[in-house]
């Protein structure tokens, strides 16, 4: 069975990578392909990575608050280009309030400060797909 | 130690301090026996100020209690700031959202979903002057942490309190300005390094002359820290930045002591206690000689460290979130004890959201209390000839020699983050602490043991999208009253300046002056230097 792969980004404006950095680096040593788009993608960028990349999983890291506005132009723009089976997650920091509209819009786990690493790999493991 | 002593079981294999540092059971005089009173700390307000810079303590005056605000609209954050100010601040702190500190204005594509949710959005000089409506700049003190854009939002400061009628030469307050640590933590850059550090040091020639109490530069090791470093590498990197402002300004022919009284620095104040006062020791102590010695600085006041400090945000817990409150506490008693010259305290919610009115009330006093209740203000470094802290601190100085000196066989600092040296150090950092504290060596008390199914959640503030409306209702207003052609007249005139070795300053206040945007002055200085990217390492 082909490796989980797994595009982490950074969308929006915010450089804040530590978290995004040290899930990359578990995800890798659990034994998934990782790609790491860097810094201020926007969600037509990340889209194409996903697609170029042949991504399973898709990890948003957001801090910025701009979670409402980026979340769904992505899941629209992967919808538009096929890519609705990747499974996407978003790790970072989002109001309570907020996640109920995540989820409706097929996010599939939002993972809050103070998550371990080992429950983020569970997780994909336990819910993505090798979809090629 | 007794025979008796020595079979004690103890609770772990080993103790380190949270950077890994190991701690010995015991110290006695037997550790500090090498060093000297005279040479090594030596009292308060006397070289090389170990014992602090001043001395007096804190009994002249306390530190400042300059709590780090902004969100929304400037109406929003003038608001929170005459709130702080009545309930005892003595300092103004701003805090900019994602698109001012990128230099981009509200209307550009990255900037949708981010105006007014990390801080307070400042597009012109317009903005400014809401900001501080009713505030009188030649009374207070302000220190705006702003990098990239940080010649621009300076500028506009400055014709703010020209407006007021405040004098440039008595103007007092900090830019952050610090675009190493950018490079090396934040991200928040725009432009390659080398053009960056031109901005910095016309700043620092430009305030030698006009704005001459202003401190134009806060060389930065929150950031490092919050990134994942250990505390050595945040008194290291944070140091060796230091010096290599200091060298390019030298290279761009300033007078050290022109300009190096001015510049000042930020530290985390971050959990483990006695490591924390041991690091502001170093580094007043490491300072203190580098510029007496490598740079040959004859003025007293380029010798004397001063800092503010930061408790630390990446400590704060989304799980019982009132465990804040007392991790704040002891990290602000911390950076007390170590001197600290300015303290901004975290809010409860920290790891939630920007601060509540109530939340940042109780964070500045918890400031309070430690001031007027605890007694340890009374007198200057009380820990002073701790067995302790004088070996710690001894430590954390050689530690931060040893990388000076790697730092300068790559060439510097600029060359050092060229090769991704600081970045991998703390890469590496940031891994092995998560590593820890998933294997339970370290413990995060609510969050990987002592955990409870929280009660119910607390409220927080939300900012939602009108901040985002109403500046973007104001930009396109501006743009229908200012004179457009003298706004292209002046984009053009910091252009041309910035492909020779003009001072940039001049030309940023004429464009401030005519109502030139952040994204439209940064778009030009773009349009010359470009824009960098980093390879990133994980």
């Amino acid at each position: 069975m082909r490796k989980l792969r797994v595009v982490i980004a950074k969308p929006g404006l915010d450089g804040h990578d530590r978290g995004a950095k040290v899930i990359a680096r578990a995800l890798r040593d659990a034994g998934m392909e990782v790609i790491y788009t860097g810094l201020r993608q926007t969600p037509e960028q990340i889209a194409s990575a996903a697609l170029q990349e042949d991504a399973d999983v898709i990890g948003l890291s957001i801090l910025s608050g701009a979670h409402n506005h980026i979340a769904p132009r992505l899941m629209a723009l992967l919808k538009e280009k096929g890519l609705d089976d990747v499974l996407v997650v978003i790790g970072g920091i989002i109001p309570d309030v907020d996640i109920p509209k995540l989820k409706a819009i097929g996010i599939k786990a939002i993972f809050l400060p103070g998550t371990p690493m080992q429950e983020i790999v569970e997780f994909i493991n336990a819910n993505a797909r090798a979809r090629v | 130690m007794t025979s008796r002593m020595k079979t004690a079981t103890e609770r772990a294999d080993r103790f380190t301090t949270i950077s890994g540092r190991p701690i010995e059971r015991l110290y006695t005089a037997a550790d500090t026996a090498g060093i000297d009173y005279a040479r090594d700390i030596n009292d308060p307000g006397v070289f090389p100020y170990t014992r602090g810079i001043h001395a007096s303590g804190y009994r002249g005056k306390t530190w400042t209690m300059r709590q780090f605000a902004g969100f929304g609209t400037p109406e929003d954050t003038n608001a929170r700031y005459k709130a702080l100010l009545r309930a005892g601040s003595t300092g103004l702190s701003v805090a900019f959202d994602l698109p001012t500190l990128m230099g981009r204005d509200p209307d550009h594509a990255l900037s949708l979903g981010e105006t007014g949710k990390c801080g307070v959005n400042v597009t012109s000089l317009a903005d400014m002057e809401t900001l501080f409506d009713g505030i009188r700049l030649g009374d207070v003190t302000t220190s705006m942490t702003i990098n990239s854009p940080a010649a621009m939002i300076f500028a506009m400061y400055l014709v703010v309190a020209e407006k007021q009628g405040a004098d440039w030469q008595t103007l007092s307050g900090t830019i952050q300005n610090d675009i190493l640590k950018e490079f090396i933590a934040q991200k928040e850059y725009i432009f390659p390094p080398r053009p960056s550090m031109r901005i910095i040091t016309d700043i620092f020639a430009f305030c030698s002359t006009h704005v001459p109490r202003w401190n134009t530069i806060s060389v930065s090791g929150y950031h490092i820290r919050e990134a994942g470093s250990t505390a050595l590498q945040e008194l290291a990197f944070t140091l060796r930045d230091g010096l290599e402002y200091v060298q390019w300004g030298v290279d761009a022919g300033l007078d050290v002591d022109d300009f190096v009284p001015r510049m000042s620095f930020f530290f985390n104040a971050h959990s483990d206690f006695f490591e924390e006062i041991a690091k502001y020791r170093a580094a007043r102590r490491i300072w203190a000689h580098a510029m007496r010695e490598r740079f040959g600085a004859k003025d007293e006041r380029s010798w004397k460290l001063r800092f503010h400090s930061q408790t630390a945000g990446v400590s704060l817990t989304a799980q019982q979130p009132y465990n804040n409150v007392v991790r704040t506490a002891l990290q602000a008693l911390s950076a007390v004890l170590g001197g600290t010259n300015s303290l901004h305290t975290n809010s409860l919610d920290e790891a939630l959201a920007l601060p509540t009115a109530e939340a940042a009330t109780l964070a500045l006093r918890t400031q309070q209390i430690i001031a007027h209740e605890s007694g340890v203000a009374s007198t200057a470094d009380p820990l002073g000839g701790s067995y302790f802290v004088e070996s710690l601190t001894k430590d954390m100085e050689d530690g931060a020699l040893k990388y000076f000196d790697a730092i300068d066989r790559m060439g510097g600092m600029v060359d050092a983050i060229e090769q991704g040296f600081p970045q991998r150090e703390i890469a590496e950092a940031s891994y092995r602490f998560q590593q820890a504290v998933e294997r339970k060596e370290k413990i995060i008390v609510g969050v990987n043991d002592f955990i409870q199914a929280d009660a119910s959640p607390i409220e927080i503030l939300y900012i939602d999208e009108s901040a985002a409306d109403i500046q973007l209702a104001k930009l396109d207003a501006l743009k229908k009253t200012r004179n457009a052609d003298q706004v292209s007249r002046s984009l053009d005139a910091l252009r041309r300046a910035a492909r020779t070795a003009e001072n940039l300053m001049p030309r940023i206040l004429d464009a401030v002056r005519v109502y030139a945007t952040v994204g439209e002055m940064c778009d030009a200085l773009r349009d010359v230097w470009g824009e960098y990217e980093e390879v990133p390492i994980i």
